[in-house]
């Protein structure tokens, strides 16, 4: 909608309001009003606590709790057996919980902020970025007590390859920001997509090899002669995969079966990753980086098409 | 060079004909769309605002004035057409938008602020002064949501005007909190006046478009009808509004009417030096009670012998509707004529008026209307501390008569 600039401190500033902002024209809104954005972030974190007992812990008793439910249930009911399943599963939710929880905020961002959009003028992507930036700064919550509980066990992490953690989570913001830009402005001329989208959280939350490990799936996919590559289509894959291989640091386990009741006591290597070297992690992860990049593009752009007549749409 | 200009805007809005279609209905109709009746809000409007110039914008409910400010404001945008603006801009369309009720009167500042476009730093620097201007020192670090709603704008207002642009576009904002509050908001628009910024504002109210504006802009319909003086273009809105004409379907709409003040195009051969309204208690030009008897007194001064001259006197309300209107001819009470200097006093035995502000308008023209001598307007507040509601002043007397006995 807007090009150039409304508000610029102390700018000899023309704004021409007719052509559409195009990608770049989003971004540099968006760097002018970089202030705006840390603002609305700080006030969605402060909003949500706000008046509750518990304040900040909340975003830590979430995992936590998590945590609880699937050991018991794949850990004891199940018997998977893998060790320091706690690590394992922090690592899968860590990434999940940033994907989906800037998904989630983002939708209704705008919508949300029909009044603000039918009154004032900022870049209105902002909005979407601020969901992002307030699930980032969980992100790093929850990352604390990961780090914590590697600390106390003295765990050991493959420290070489921790850069790859950056990588990984450059690729799932940018991931995370793409979808949360494009279902921002979607929702607000088709509302299904709120719903829409938890029902997809859920199932893909239990497509994405969290709870249980990625190896699982490659060993049914070569089974049925299905190219395991089909799997790798989840973009979030390579992500959960990095973080485990990182911090979990574990290929591979020794499991202790009885083939027969009464029988020999069998030891089976059950694999939880595929074993693949640091280049191919650096790769996957670039690739979805690029997946992430190109998305965020693309919203843009649609976020530009639609968000001219948005405060008509609130 | 011109702070706004607008270039041939028009703004379509796609009215619908049934509710919101969800997504279901969308698959299920696919390929059709939503009925949708095309309604223009703007069409083809140009103009232009001068840097440091406040320009008012009139017209009735529905005219298009708060989409066009919209459009100004990049809040919506044009269908087709363009503007430009020169400088900062901030829009004060509604006051404490964006504020969050669980958030301190503080917090909301900063994030208010920041929406306005200020960095942390600039708001810090004027913290201080925004909280004296909003009369809220002893409030600020309580959520808003315990805020009176006048507490609220009051801090909006604050908020906003220390935004600092260079362009500010005001959407009947001025109408809120107490008449002390009221007093500070017109006092610091005329200092945005005075350093010269630019103000371009939307208001039903004629009477502020009078005191602050250098010219203004009626809108009828989607269309720019009229633009330059502010009485002018005041007596060209109140014209719409006795005869809503509505242009649906022309091609190309009208050039709008250049208005330049008709008081200068007035022969002024006589001429109205003063207004004022008389109460029963001798008082004058302050509130007047309903249904008392009120004396308008209109001095005059005449270089020459005035034959030719009839006064006219009408009473508008504070949206310029006609409340009455007649001239001495009508009345069958001949004025002229007129020479040197005097006073004319128009004695209302019964003021059939409740309470509100209204505009009394008073002209000397010519019998045959044709020429006017000189017009002005004058103020007349109405406050009742009567439980009646409405403006009219009926007072009906109750009968009761019982024509069947139980």
């Amino acid at each position: 909608m807007t090009a150039v600039d409304p508000l610029r401190p102390g700018g000899a500033d023309e704004r021409v309001v007719s052509a559409r902002l195009g990608v770049v024209g989003q971004i540099r809104e968006v760097v002018r009003y970089r202030e705006l954005l840390l603002g609305l972030v700080r006030k969605e974190l402060k909003v949500k606590y706000k008046d509750s007992t518990l304040g900040f812990l909340w975003s830590l008793l979430n995992p936590a709790l998590s945590l609880g439910v699937f050991y018991v249930v794949f850990q004891i009911f199940l018997g998977a057996g893998i060790p320091a399943f706690a690590i394992f599963l922090l690592c899968g939710l860590l990434v999940w919980n940033l994907f989906s929880a800037s998904l989630a905020g983002a939708t209704g961002s705008v919508t949300a902020a029909g009044g603000l959009v039918n009154k004032v003028y900022f870049p209105r992507v902002i909005l979407p970025l601020a969901a992002v930036g307030a699930a980032v700064v969980h992100f790093f919550l929850q990352g604390i007590v990961l780090v914590a509980a590697l600390m106390v066990t003295r765990y050991d992490v493959e420290l070489t390859w921790l850069p790859l953690l950056a990588l990984a989570f450059v690729a799932t913001v940018a991931l995370a920001t793409g979808f949360a830009i494009m279902l921002s402005a979607v929702n607000v001329y088709a509302r299904d997509t709120q719903h829409i989208l938890e029902l997809s959280l859920l199932a893909w939350f239990w497509l994405t090899p969290i709870v249980y490990p990625v190896d699982v799936v490659i060993t049914q996919t070569e089974a049925r002669s299905v190219p395991d590559w089909l799997y790798l289509l989840n973009p979030i894959v390579p992500l959960v995969m990095t973080f485990q291989r990182v911090l979990h640091n574990r290929v591979d386990f020794e499991q202790e079966v009885r083939l027969r009741e009464n029988g020999p006591i069998d030891i089976q290597i059950t694999r939880i990753l595929p074993d693949e070297s640091f280049l191919w992690y650096v790769s996957a992860n670039l690739v979805v980086i690029g997946i992430g990049v190109a998305l965020i593009g693309a919203a843009l752009h649609v976020f530009s098409r639609l968000e001219g007549n948005f405060a008509e749409e609130l | 060079m011109s702070a706004v200009e607008v270039e041939r805007v028009s703004k379509r809005f796609g009215l619908r004909e049934e509710p919101a279609w969800t997504l279901k209905e969308r698959v299920l109709r696919l390929g059709r769309r939503a009925p949708v009746r095309d309604f223009w809000a703007l069409e083809k409007v140009s103009l232009e605002v001068a840097e440091g110039e406040t320009l008012g914008l009139i017209g009735h409910n529905g005219s298009g004035k708060s989409t066009l400010l919209k459009c100004i404001g990049g809040i919506l945008q044009p269908s087709s057409g363009s503007i430009r603006t020169k400088g900062r801009l901030a829009s004060l369309l509604e006051l404490g938008a964006g504020f969050h009720g669980d958030l301190t009167g503080r917090e909301n500042v900063f994030l208010n602020g920041s929406i306005l476009g200020l960095s942390r730093k600039q708001l810090e620097a004027r913290f201080d002064e925004i909280v004296a201007f909003s009369e809220l020192e002893r409030f600020i670090d309580n959520p808003v949501k315990t805020y009176s709603s006048g507490m609220f704008v009051r801090l909006g207002f604050a908020v906003a005007v220390n935004v600092d642009p260079d362009i500010l576009l005001v959407d009947e904002v001025l109408a809120v909190g107490d008449e002390a509050f009221q007093d500070k908001c017109i006092n610091r628009v005329r200092e945005f006046q005075r350093d010269g910024r630019t103000i371009v504002f939307v208001t039903h109210g004629v009477e502020t478009v009078r005191q602050i504006c250098d010219r203004a802009a009626v809108l009828n319909a989607g269309r720019l009808i009229a633009i330059g003086d502010p009485d002018e273009c005041i007596r060209r809105y109140r014209d719409s509004l006795l005869n809503r004409t509505t242009w649906y379907g022309d091609d190309e709409p009208d050039d709008p009417e250049v208005l330049t003040s008709a008081r200068s195009m007035a022969t002024q051969i006589v001429r109205i030096d003063r207004i004022s309204v008389e109460r029963v208690d001798g008082a004058i030009d302050s509130p007047v009670g309903p249904a008392e008897p009120v004396k308008v007194h209109l001095d005059w001064s005449a270089d020459e012998v005035v034959d030719d001259v009839a006064v006219s006197f009408m009473v508008f309300d504070e949206e310029g509707k006609t409340l009455y209107g007649a001239n001495s001819d009508q009345l069958t009470q001949p004025v002229g004529p007129l020479s040197g200097g005097g006073r004319l006093t128009f004695t209302i035995d019964r003021l059939p008026l409740m309470r509100g502000v209204f505009t009394l308008s008073l002209g000397f023209h010519t019998h045959d209307g044709e020429v006017v001598h000189d017009f002005a307007e004058h103020r007349l507040e109405v406050m009742s501390e009567g439980v009646e509601a409405g403006i009219l002043d009926l007072r009906p007397r109750i009968e009761a008569q019982i024509t069947e006995a139980t």
